[in-house]
């Protein structure tokens, strides 16, 4: 048997069984291991170079761990204000019409400072797509209570845990949008195993494909994990995001297109 | 094309000169004394004539997000507010200021502090002029005293963000944003087609990605970003001052007053001439860049210099700094949305003789 003597022996065209889109930079990631950032980013990559959008796409990042999207996503991006997302995307949208345009915000971002701006944009049915990264924490900050962190929850700004009568309920922004008329499609879903993965992967297929029609906005919330700021190893995050997270934002879609909904309802 | 002439609100004529200009964008929110922009706009409702978009925000940091991000796209986009709006807006301004994106903000000014009053005012220079928002930035700030101006400073506006990707600011106020004049307007443009080479318009394959912001974690690369910025606005000092001037030949005393002050002085000033009074005015037209070097150039020759505003004296500190001590100055001012008269501007300059 023929010795393997070095890495140049392994990498080689025949051997490749997965490579990174072409729409994720050289850059590396800042994120923290285990976060569920990057997988985020490489499927909104892939989907998006699938559907050969690389010209057509403009994304909006605002503050945030995603602030820095624009570093690792091979497109044309503009960086928001804190919550202003929404906005930035509906004149983009409105100015451009035939562009796929997208924000990604954290649940700080768009839960909190940015509340006025997600309703809105989505009840006036802006033809955008709205990528919610819900990990129930401000991350980039350094672990603050975020109005999605559940009710019991540790934070730097909750160090007993988020008492509801003093510091409000955990709000379901999704529930909340999906009740907008300008709203076309409002699923929950995660990246935390390969089957979730796969989900959110024909998630963002239908958020494109919706684009096209014209209907109003799509809104896809990735309930994700912080293991720096969950003070966890990243496989004790996930567990504990099935366990505790899920149950209060749990996965599926909450509002699908009537035309769609029989096929939905089957691929999920 | 001859140009066409009509009878409007100063309000109006912005409307008007900004869909003839070939704006792209309005994003607005409704506030007193300057709805009437927002409301010409979708009554106009030029998307079907020209394309150009019109929305009404669900607030001012909305309306000022939108023309950012419009903005980042290369498009020809504004909004327009009053003072506690565009207090609202100094956030969006200050990213748009950094990120170096070109646009239009309108500010009716009412005065103020806080709800304040829904009369005129002058009283957000120091805000419009020094920054507002935070970080160290300038807004090029241009001051209609006509409802003709209101029109002609639109395109003006348009024209300087554009050369220079910075925000312009047209700072009149209630006054001048209600009164009805004539005004020639000048015939429809197109809307532009070409796309800057830095807006987010799509990646093609011939070029890299363009990425809209103003945020540079390393203290070094956004230093050098802050020096640039800088050098774009000694530019900005150097080329783009406009100022008027009245009866300034032989003046020993001379009134230096904006927008609907500037009106009053002159007014003032015809009427001290009639009474043997040796008066000029100038008039600042844009606010930044100060025409300070002009100040500094008369004032040996000027026995008193009074800075006309309805503020509590703020454009009075840039021409104290511009005059350097050479002659004397001094403020008069009316506050709290009241108008100056023009012979209480005379009794004072005849008080200080």
């Amino acid at each position: 048997m023929k010795e393997v003597t070095g890495i140049k022996d392994i990498i080689k065209p025949e051997n490749l069984v997965y490579r990174k889109s072409d729409l994720i930079t050289e850059n590396p990631f800042s994120y923290c291991p285990g976060c569920g950032h990057g997988t985020t980013h490489r499927i909104l990559a892939e989907v998006l170079q699938e559907a050969n959008l690389q010209s057509e796409t403009i994304g909006v990042a605002p503050v945030g761990c995603s602030v820095l999207l624009y570093d690792f996503l091979d497109v044309d991006c503009q960086q928001a204000a804190h919550g202003r997302a929404p906005a930035v995307a509906t004149a983009i949208k409105r100015l451009l019409p035939d562009k796929f345009v997208f924000t990604y915000q954290g649940d700080g971002d768009l839960a909190a400072i940015g509340t006025a701006e997600t309703i809105h944009a989505c009840n006036r049915g802006e033809n955008i797509l709205i990528i919610f990264v819900n990990n129930g924490i401000y991350g980039m900050t350094g672990g603050q209570m975020a109005p999605t962190t559940l009710e019991g929850m540790k934070s730097s700004t909750s160090p007993n845990g988020r008492d509801v009568k003093l510091m409000g309920n955990p709000i379901k922004m999704s529930d909340l949008v999906a009740m907008l008329p300008g709203t076309y499609y409002v699923t929950r879903q995660s990246v935390h195993t390969p089957a979730n993965v796969r989900k959110t992967r024909k998630a963002f297929r239908k958020a494109v494909e919706y684009q096209k029609l014209d209907k109003g906005t799509c809104f896809i919330e990735i309930v994700s994990n912080c293991p720096s700021g969950w003070k966890m190893t990243p496989t004790q995050s996930n567990k504990w995001m099935e366990e505790t997270m899920f149950p209060f934002y749990p996965l599926g879609d909450l509002k699908v297109p009537a035309e769609d909904s029989k096929e939905i309802n089957k691929t999920n | 094309m001859e140009k066409e002439l009509r009878l409007m609100k100063g309000n109006e004529a912005i409307a008007e000169a900004a869909i003839r200009a070939g704006a792209d964008g309005y994003f607005g929110y409704p506030i007193t004394p300057q709805s009437e922009i927002l409301e010409y706009l979708m009554e106009a409702n030029p998307y079907l004539t020209t394309g150009m978009v019109v929305l009404q925000a669900e607030s001012e940091i909305a309306a000022i997000n939108m023309v950012y991000g419009g903005a980042g796209c290369g498009k020809k986009v504004m909004t327009s507010s009053s003072s506690p709006g565009i207090s609202l807006k100094q956030e969006g301004i200050s990213y748009i200021a950094g990120a170096e994106l070109p646009c239009l903000i309108v500010n009716v000014v009412r005065g103020g502090p806080g709800l304040g009053t829904i009369q005129p005012s002058q009283s957000d220079y120091f805000q419009s002029v020094k920054g507002g928002g935070h970080g160290d930035y300038r807004l090029i700030v241009l001051a209609p005293a006509s409802v003709q101006e209101m029109a002609d400073f639109v395109e003006l506006a348009f024209n300087l963000a554009f050369k220079y990707r910075n925000p312009a600011m047209i700072l009149t106020d209630g006054a001048i944003g209600q009164m009805m004049e004539k005004v020639y307007l000048k015939p429809q443009k197109e809307r532009s087609a070409t796309v800057p080479e830095w807006a987010t318009s799509g990646k093609s394959a011939t070029r890299k990605r363009n990425i809209i912001t103003s945020l540079d974690l390393d203290p070094y690369a956004q230093e050098i970003h802050n020096h640039n910025l800088q050098k774009k606005y000694r530019e900005i000092e150097n080329n783009e001052v406009l100022y008027e001037e009245f009866d300034m030949e032989d003046a020993e005393y001379l009134i230096v007053a904006y927008g609907y002050s500037a009106r009053v002085s002159q007014k003032a000033v015809q009427i001290l001439r009639s009474e043997g009074v040796k008066a000029g005015l100038l008039r600042p037209i844009t606010l930044w860049p100060f025409p300070g070097k002009r100040l500094a150039e008369l004032a040996p020759k000027i026995k008193h210099i009074v800075s006309v505003e309805m503020s509590a004296g703020q454009m009075v500190e840039d021409v104290m700094l511009a005059v350097c001590g050479k002659t004397r100055v001094s403020h008069f001012g009316r506050l709290g949305g009241v108008l100056h008269t023009p012979d209480e501007v005379v009794d004072y300059v005849k008080s200080i003789r």
